[in-house]
This record gives C-alpha cells, sequence and structure tokens, in this order.
C-alpha cells in the first residue's frame, strides 16, 4: 500500500502521464519555475500601492528552494501570485510567472484551474482552518482527485485513503472517515500535505507549513515534506522567516526584504559568508545551525511601510554599513555565486554562521 | 489488496456513527423529541384524515349550530353545523401545506440571493443589501396583504405572498454567513486545489453558511402557521369550504360573543404546532452551535 502510493504513477494519474512527459522533455533543461519581474500592488484609500517589487527566482525540478524573510516582507504574496489566488479587486499583477514553459500570468482563471491543485500544490499555514470543518478528510482529498481526473467516487476515495498512507497516516482507512476537527494540527497539516500532493503536481508550494504546530511535530513535518519530495520527484518551494530550517533542507534559497529579493543562491556559500547585511542580520538571529528556534529579533529597528519606502536601498534606515552609495535604488547585481542588492556586496566582510 | 478491505469500512462507519450521533442526541433532548413526535403525529393524521375523521368536513348537521362538545361531536360543531374535530382533521392537511409551502418559497428564493449578495461583494452587495432592508421596512402582513392582492386571493397565493415576505429575512441572514464564510482559509484552500467558483459555492460555502439558516427555517413555520391564520381572518386564505385551521379560527371569531369555546380547538391546533416548530429551532440551534464540540 505504502509502495504503491510511493511510486504513485499508477492508476488515475497515468492518464495525464503521457501527455505531460512530452512537454518535460522539452523544457527539462530550463527551470520549472521562473518568476520574473513580479510586482503586485493593492489598491486602497490613498490609492495603489506596491507590495511586491520586480521579485524574481527559478525553481529547478526536484529542487528545494527556501524563501526566507521577516513578516510582512511578501513571501505569502509571491506564493499567491504563483498560484492566481491574490484577490481579483484592487490588486495588480505584473511580471511573468514561466511554468513549466507557459507563462501563468497570461492564463486565464479556468486555466489557472487546470494548475492548481494538479500541477502546482500548495500547503497553507493554518492547518487549523485550511480544511472546511463540513466534509470528512477523505471526501476533501477525494473531491481534488475528482476535480482533475475523471475518476469514479469510489476509485477517488482509494487515492485519498493512498495518499494518507503516503504521509504516514496509521490507519488511513479510518483516517479518512474522520472530520478535521477531530484531529490534532499536526495530523491536519498531514492531511494538507497528502492533498496537496494526491495529484502529483510536479511543485508544491509550502507557505510556513510548521509556524503553526509545536517544535517535535515541527521537524517531523519537514522531514516528511523533503522525503516526499524527494521519492517523487516534486519540487519543493519552501517559504518560511526561519532561517534555520531552510538551512537544514534546502540548497537553494532567496531572502526578500520589503518586497524585494535582497539575495539568492546556495544556501551553503550564503551561510559560509553572506553578501547582503540583512542577510547576515538573518544568520546573526540564529543560536546556531542545530537549534533553529528564534524568530528574526536580533535586527534593530522595522520595516518601512509600503507607503514610506525609502528611494535608495530600503534596508538602508536598519543597515549598519549604510554609505552615501545606499542612497540610490538597489538593484540586483550578480556577484560570485549568486545575485544581491547591495551595492557593498563586494566590499563587505559579513560574518557567517558559525558553524 | 488492503484497499478492497477497506472499502466497506470507509462506507459503513460515517453512515453507522450518524445515526449513531443522532440516537445520542435525541436522548439528550427531550424537548425535541416531543416536538418531532407531535409533528409526525400530524404528518399522519393529515395523510389519514378520511379514515379517522368520525365526519366529512362538510357534513352539516343543521340541529345543531355552534354546539358545545358532546359525544357524536367531541369537538362540539360550527356556525354551520359541521363537526369542528373533522374540520379540525381536515384542516392540518391545509395548514402544513401552507406552512411548508410559504417556508419553501422563502428557502428557495431568499438562500441563493443571500449567497450570491455575500460571495459577489463589493458594490453588488450594497445594491442588494439596500433592496433588502427597503423590503423588510414594510410590516409584513401589509407586504403579504399588497403580494395577494396582485396574485389573488387562495390560500396557495397567500402562502406564496408569505414566502415573499420571508424571503428576505433569510437572504440577509445567508448574506450575512456568506460573509464569514467565504473568507475562511479552507474556502481559499479549496480554490488552490483548483476547485471552481460555482463548486466553492456549493460545496464549502453553502454546507457551512446554513446551519444558523436550518434553525430559522424551523422558526419561520411557526409563524407561517400563523400568517396563513392572520390571513385567513383577513379573508386573503382559505376559501370556504375548505377547512384550515386559520380559517377556522376567523369563523369563530364571529361568533365569540356567543360561542367562545368555538376558538379554543384552531387555537390550540395553531398554539402546539407553532410551539412545536419553535422548540424543535430552539433544539436545533443548541445542536448545531458550532462552539459546542461537533459530533
Ligand atoms: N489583500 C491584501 N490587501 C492589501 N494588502 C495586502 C493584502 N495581502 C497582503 N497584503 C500586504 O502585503 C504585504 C506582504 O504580505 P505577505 O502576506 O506576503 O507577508 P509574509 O511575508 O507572508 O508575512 P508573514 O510571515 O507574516 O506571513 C503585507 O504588508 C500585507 O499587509
Ligand atoms: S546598499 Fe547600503 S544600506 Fe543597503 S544593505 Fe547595502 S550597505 Fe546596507
Ligand atoms: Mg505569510
Amino acid at each position: 500500500m505504502l509502495s504503491r502510493a510511493g511510486t504513485g504513477k499508477t492508476t488515475p494519474m497515468s492518464v495525464a502521464a503521457g501527455k505531460v512527459s512530452d512537454s518535460e522533455k522539452q523544457v527539462s533543461t530550463s527551470a520549472l519555475l521562473d518568476v520574473r519581474d513580479l510586482s503586485v500592488s493593492f489598491r486602497d484609500d490613498a490609492g495603489w500601492v506596491q507590495m511586491l517589487n520586480n521579485v524574481a527566482f527559478t525553481v529547478k525540478r526536484g529542487e528545494t528552494l527556501g524563501i526566507v524573510g521577516e513578516s510582512g516582507c511578501g513571501k505569502s504574496l509571491t506564493a499567491l501570485s504563483v498560484m492566481g489566488l491574490l484577490p481579483k479587486r484592487g490588486c495588480r499583477r505584473t511580471g511573468a510567472i514561466v511554468f513549466d514553459g507557459r507563462d501563468l500570468a497570461a492564463l486565464g482563471e479556468s486555466g489557472m484551474r487546470q494548475i492548481r491543485g494538479r500541477q502546482i500544490g500548495m500547503v497553507f499555514q493554518e492547518p487549523m482552518s485550511a480544511l472546511d470543518p463540513v466534509f470528512t478528510v477523505g471526501d476533501q482529498i477525494a473531491e481534488t482527485v475528482r476535480t482533475h481526473f475523471p475518476v469514479s467516487q469510489r476509485e477517488a476515495k482509494e487515492r485519498a485513503v493512498e495518499a494518507l498512507a503516503s504521509v504516514r497516516i496509521a490507519g488511513p482507512a479510518n483516517c479518512a472517515t474522520q472530520y478535521p476537527m477531530s484531529l490534532s494540527g499536526g495530523m491536519r497539516q498531514r492531511v494538507m500535505i497528502a492533498m496537496a500532493l494526491v495529484c502529483e503536481p510536479k511543485l508544491l508550494i509550502a507557505d510556513e507549513p510548521t509556524t503553526a504546530l509545536d517544535v517535535t511535530i515541527q521537524a517531523q513535518i519537514m522531514e516528511l515534506l523533503l522525503e516526499l519530495g524527494q521519492r517523487t520527484g516534486t519540487a519543493l518551494l519552501f517559504i518560511t522567516h526561519n532561517l534555520g530550517l531552510i538551512a537544514e533542507s534546502c540548497e537553494r534559497m532567496i531572502a526578500m526584504y520589503a518586497g524585494e529579493v535582497v539575495e539568492d543562491g546556495p544556501v551553503e556559500s550564503i551561510l559560509q559568508r553572506p553578501l547582503h547585511p540583512y542577510t547576515a542580520g538573518l544568520l546573526e538571529s540564529l543560536p546556531g545551525r542545530r537549534a533553529p528556534k528564534s524568530r528574526l529579533s536580533s535586527i534593530p529597528g522595522r520595516v518601512p511601510s509600503a507607503r514610506e519606502m525609502p528611494v535608495g536601498c530600503r534596508f538602508g534606515p536598519r543597515c549598519n554599513y549604510a554609505a552615501a552609495a545606499c542612497q540610490e535604488p538597489q538593484r540586483l547585481r550578480a556577484v560570485d555565486d549568486r545575485h544581491v542588492r547591495c551595492v557593498r556586496a563586494s566590499d563587505l566582510a559579513l560574518a557567517g554562521a558559525g558553524v | 489488496m488492503t484497499a478492497i478491505a477497506q472499502k466497506p469500512a470507509m462506507v459503513a462507519v460515517p453512515r453507522r456513527s450518524r445515526a449513531s450521533r443522532f440516537l445520542r442526541w435525541m436522548r439528550s433532548d427531550i424537548r425535541a423529541v416531543l416536538s418531532i413526535g407531535f409533528l409526525l403525529l400530524l404528518v399522519l393524521v393529515s395523510f389519514a384524515a378520511p379514515v379517522i375523521a368520525p365526519y366529512p368536513p362538510n357534513d352539516q348537521n343543521v340541529s345543531l349550530l355552534l354546539a358545545p362538545p358532546d359525544a357524536q361531536h367531541w369537538l362540539g360543531t360550527d356556525d354551520l353545523s359541521r363537526d369542528v374535530l373533522s374540520r379540525l382533521i381536515y384542516g392540518a392537511p391545509n395548514s402544513l401545506y401552507a406552512s411548508f409551502l410559504a417556508v419553501f418559497v422563502a428557502v428557495l428564493l431568499g438562500v441563493p440571493a443571500g449567497l450570491v449578495i455575500g460571495f459577489v461583494g463589493g458594490w453588488f452587495d450594497e445594491v442588494a443589501s439596500r433592496f433588502i432592508d427597503a423590503l423588510l421596512s414594510f410590516p409584513p402582513i401589509v407586504l403579504a396583504i399588497a403580494v395577494t392582492g396582485a396574485l389573488g386571493i387562495g390560500l396557495t397565493n397567500a402562502m406564496l405572498a408569505v414566502g415573499f415576505t420571508f424571503a428576505p429575512f433569510l437572504a440577509r441572514l445567508v448574506r450575512a454567513q456568506t460573509l464569514v464564510v467565504k473568507s475562511a482559509l479552507y474556502v481559499d484552500a479549496s480554490r488552490g486545489f483548483g476547485a471552481s467558483t460555482p463548486h466553492i459555492i456549493w460545496r464549502h460555502i453553502l454546507p457551512n453558511a446554513i446551519q444558523p439558516v436550518i434553525v430559522q427555517v424551523t422558526l419561520a413555520l411557526a409563524v407561517a402557521l400563523l400568517a396563513e391564520a392572520a390571513l385567513s381572518f383577513l379573508s386573503l386564505g382559505v376559501q370556504p369550504p375548505s377547512a384550515s385551521w386559520g380559517g377556522m379560527l376567523a369563523r369563530a371569531y364571529n361568533y365569540i360573543e356567543i360561542a367562545p369555546e368555538q376558538m379554543y380547538a384552531p387555537g390550540m391546533a395553531i398554539l402546539l404546532t407553532a410551539l412545536a416548530f419553535n422548540a424543535l429551532g430552539e433544539s436545533m440551534r443548541v445542536a448545531l452551535d458550532p462552539t459546542m464540540k461537533r459530533r
């Protein structure tokens, strides 16, 4: 049962598998997800405010990319933009989101429905409220299967039970008959993961999947996500404000600040030698790579509000290294193996995480 | 292989537990059991009226006008010398029909309207809500009289009218619930799994928004019963010689000076049924209260 769910490429999925594989070959060299110049603005009483500013990153096939940043820096907005789940009214999105060779930004709502849950799965931060209280979890997972595959109710339910087994829930058939209310937070998050992966998407977006859980459960869920990612070849876009979790789980990461990407590169080398003072600040707040617990509290000052963004470097007001050149707007530039949004990146010698 | 073994369990378990949950609820709530029992009895009486009624409803026995109860006529006779008990029994289906028709119309109009208004939101909500407020500012009975006037007199039309006047109440309630439910994370989440808007409204918002509506519906059944009496009182409801409780009450009212006991039977029937609907609504409110742990 477990192994069958694990290999996964069996039953209903094989329907679409043949179709997908051609395009996979075509673009297998390029990135799975390529976000370019993504900007998002919201309108309120005082007019438009920009919340994301030219965010750009890529996720390769099967790769795990971490996005880290303080609360409010736009991590969730980035995820929602990719999913096409931004509010329809009072919200403007520009830029390109190329997924598997197609620009999602140009895709209509019905096109996006084919992508969501099928090609891109998403796990939300709040497992307590992300499941509908009036249906059993088995029904909800089966519903997702039936949204994307022309299978019978019974087959969908079997798929749901298999999916629950694959996230290592003991007694999956029994769990499928439970209402979310009767499950613990950790169990619900497992159910969410099962639901996000039941259609075997190519990309899984996990937006702070462990933040609402207690520490021991957090570790289990992280382990599960990484293991499932590896086993099924699903790429993982992992969003967190906890750099420690990224250090343990990702190959590449981007750091976001005030709606911008400020640093982008391999986790290992960023941890050894951060190039952006903000990333260095995040690293300082790590008590040590073995105990990733603290919230980002060590950087003094606060994120400027979107209406009062500094003209120059957005991190300037909080930066210990600010100089005259920082008054200019900063652009992302390539330095060594990464991209950094800091004019002084090459002349600063910032401390890495003491390993 | 394992999946096959699990299949029957998957199907059977929720059904059994739902039934046992229901039984447990019944045992813990005597009021609900009594009111459900009473209402079931009424339904039974309605269907069996020709069998159990001692006389045909319009049979006249001219020697007995407004007679008090005796061995032949347990509840006496009315102003046209018809057996009151028989008319009460024949009136039950009419009164229940009236009450359910009105509420059915109200639900049919009010629930979808509330769902759409709440879901679409924005300026559409503003405009539609103003319109609902305007409808609600009319006294319902005046509105019902106006609608009956437009549709024509008769029990069915009268109750359609009552249904129209209830609809805005339900629409407002459902709209408010929809506003709460649509911002729940599981609604966004199901969109994130590829669900379409109609699917989300039907499968996620409606089931979550409907609980207070179910309670209101049982209460509305009671109010509709009283409205039937009121409209029959104004001769807008059931037309003679058909029997309905409201109609009987209206007739009896004309003889209140000489035979006040004429009002007791239909009055009690209306009162008890309305109380039963109300008690059922109360019990459902408690049983469905989301703050009390479900299951
Ligand atoms: N629907 C919306 N309307 C207006 N502003 C919004 C909306 N959604 C998000 N924002 C704003 O966009 C900014 C970025 O929000 P986002 O949720 O992406 O932050 P985040 O990095 O995910 O933070 P957290 O760690 O707290 O989840 C915030 O300042 C938030 O107030
Ligand atoms: S550009 Fe200047 S202010 Fe901004 S992070 Fe770099 S050093 Fe600090
Ligand atoms: Mg967030």
